[in-house]
């Protein structure tokens, strides 16, 4: 640890990335996160670092390079925005099945379509649910700070070598473009990372068999037999990297579920809840697949009123609260969308309202 | 009674048996790129990138590590390969649709980019693995399971001369357009295919070699006749020969 520094979130997130050991980034401009790939532009070539930036001709190429740099087993990063995730999803799909590790960034922005570049948290279902063909799942992380963004893609760089298994950093446009101190950990040492990759596409040195990297099986009992063994994995991620925040819930009457940037806004509306004598809490779902469900559902009591779901969105994640609630307790929601970024004030008039 | 081995299978090729149809051209065509890989004496390091289409199999038929692209990426998922292991010799083999319908985009950039890696690229003027349909080089009036009178201009445009393009790319170290239909066809191939390697492994740059090729399942013709109708009507619209050469004798 070397002290705090005041940085950009986007920027955070890229030096965070080659703090991991990240040494390949692949992407292409688009706002609001263009200045990750600019800050790759410049830190790569530096003689600590001594990484390849690149800017691909599209979100479709930059995937692809992705795809390629993952099976030399070195830890690789592009970054996007919605839009451009949009475009990406195909090879996400074919990494998931041929079991390849590498870190996304998507900076979420309003959409649909073209949208426009403001925050927004409308891409929870691609995040979370798919986004490309076939069964499969991403580790998805949805930082509320800067700090956390550092600290979750360190992590998502050991998760997707440990899981063999894209990871998926789900900001949106306020955390990519705000300030904040932040502190960033030590450099990893690139030699301990290379017994990681025992699996990959290095070249044989004619000591080995050859090694086949592929998503791909004509034989439908082998494509079973695969996609039962990646089911097996998706099983042990559910089971042991679930992340989630409780603020001020041990005696919460209205359970406000948020994520993200309006994880963090919703904790000043428990606190201003609190102040009128409303027993609010907040529950922070840190990785929104897997989803905290379990734990979510263990505030679904008699003594609990209201879980109240706020999102940037017209209402995404508010699906899986009810998964965890199952119908026990009434599950109420107030978002925004089209890149607007609701106000602590604007939310807790909306949880009067309701109380 | 002893025996001379004359002909054995080169050690780049695995002894699993091609999926290509009869008087198909691909055979040939892997067997001439793993001949140069054991004659570059590269085998140990390096790392094929398959499409999608009948050759899709081809990381299979390779005794090199591989992997198989979404469909028209290969040179993108090349290109990352190389930029994360710059000693390895990385090599995409392509078709018609993969390289010039779907991939067009990727192919060009990885070329003006003077990307390290070599491309076989097979052209055969229609989809195989799909069933015959129209490929980007269909020939004008050519008949396809969608072209079923003929590619006609008006509606479908003119075959793309994915060679002739590519020359103006500053980035293209070697390229060069052949076929395999004759024997001295194939031995010229071999040291083509063995230049577009050099220019990565000499570090100059990108290099491309496009193989003519039979497709006798869905062109509805004898591998004989299709022989013919290569000849007579292919290397008309596609002329053979070296389009850039930056890469100069090689032994």
């Amino acid at each position: 640890m070397s002290g705090k520094v005041m940085v950009k979130g986007t920027e955070a997130i890229a030096e965070a990335a080659i703090r991991a050991g990240c040494r390949l980034y692949f992407g292409y401009p688009i706002t609001p996160q263009s200045e990750l790939p600019e800050y790759m532009a410049r830190r790569m070539p530096e003689k600590d670092v001594n990484g390849v930036f690149l800017q691909a001709e599209s979100e479709v190429a930059a995937v692809n390079m992705i795809y390629g740099a993952a099976c030399t087993g070195k830890r690789s990063l592009t970054s996007t925005s919605s839009p451009g995730f949009s475009l990406m999803q195909e090879s996400m799909s074919y990494m998931a099945g041929a079991e390849l590790p590498a870190v996304f960034v998507n900076v979420v922005r309003g959409g649909p379509g073209l949208g426009d570049i403001q925050p927004a948290q409308c891409d929870y279902f691609q995040a979370t649910k798919g986004g490309g063909h076939g069964d499969y799942r991403l580790l998805v992380y949805g930082p509320e700070s800067l700090q956390e963004a550092v600290e979750l893609t360190v992590k998502a760089f050991d998760m997707a070598e440990k899981y063999r298994n894209p990871v998926l950093l789900l900001a949106d446009g306020l955390l990519g473009q705000m300030m904040e101190p932040v502190e960033f950990p030590d450099f990893t040492d690139l030699e301990k990372l290379e017994k990681n990759s025992s699996w990959a596409l290095q070249g044989t040195e004619l000591t080995r068999k050859a090694h086949k990297v592929t998503s791909f099986n004509i034989d439908p009992v082998g494509l079973e037999k695969m996609n039962i063994n990646l089911q097996k994995k998706y099983a042990e991620m559910e089971k042991n990297e679930r992340m989630y925040e409780e603020y001020m819930m041990e005696d919460a009457e209205v359970v406000i579920v948020s994520y993200g940037t309006i994880g963090r806004i919703a904790k000043s509306v428990a606190k201003m809840a609190r102040n009128k004598g409303i027993k609010a809490g907040v529950f922070r779902p840190i990785t929104l697949w897997p989803f905290p469900y379990a734990e979510l559902a263990k505030w679904a009591r008699k003594e609990t009123k209201l879980f109240f779901t706020v999102e940037m969105s017209a209402g995404q994640m508010i699906e899986d609260v009810r998964l965890a609630v199952e119908g026990r307790c009434p599950v109420k929601f107030y978002g925004r969308m089209g890149g607007m970024v609701p106000t602590p004030t604007e939310i807790f008039d909306k949880l009067m309202e309701l109380v | 009674m002893t025996y001379t081995e004359r002909y054995k299978g080169p050690k780049s090729l695995t002894q699993k048996e091609f999926t290509y149809c009869p008087g198909c051209h691909h055979g040939i065509i892997h067997r001439l790129v793993a001949e140069v890989i054991d004659e570059l004496g590269v085998q140990g390091k390096t790392l094929m990138v398959a499409p999608v289409g009948c050759s899709v199999f081809s990381y299979e038929f390779f005794d090199v590590d591989g992997t198989v692209a979404p469909h028209g990426r290969a040179p993108a998922v090349a290109t990352g390969m190389k930029r994360a292991r710059p000693d390895r010799i990385v090599f995409t083999y392509q078709g018609d649709g993969d390289l010039a319908a779907i991939g067009t985009g990727e192919i060009i950039q990885a070329a003006n980019r003077g990307e390290k890696i070599t491309t076989i690229f097979v052209n055969n003027a229609i989809y195989g693995m799909t069933g015959g349909q129209m490929a980007p080089t269909t020939l004008v009036g050519m008949k396809t399971t969608t072209t079923p009178y003929g590619r006609n201009p008006a509606n479908e445009g003119f075959p793309i001369h994915v060679s002739e393009v590519l020359k103006e790319i500053t980035g293209v170290a070697f390229l060069a357009r052949t076929k395999v239909s004759t024997p001295q066809d194939v031995n010229k191939t071999k040291q083509l295919i063995k230049k577009a390697f050099m220019a990565q492994i000499n570090n100059v740059g990108f290099g491309l070699v496009e193989v003519l090729s039979t497709c006798p399942t869905n062109w509805g013709l004898t591998p004989v006749e299709s022989l013919k109708w290569l000849e007579e009507n292919m290397t008309k619209e596609f002329p053979l020969g070296v389009y850039v050469d930056k890469v100069g004798d090689i032994k």
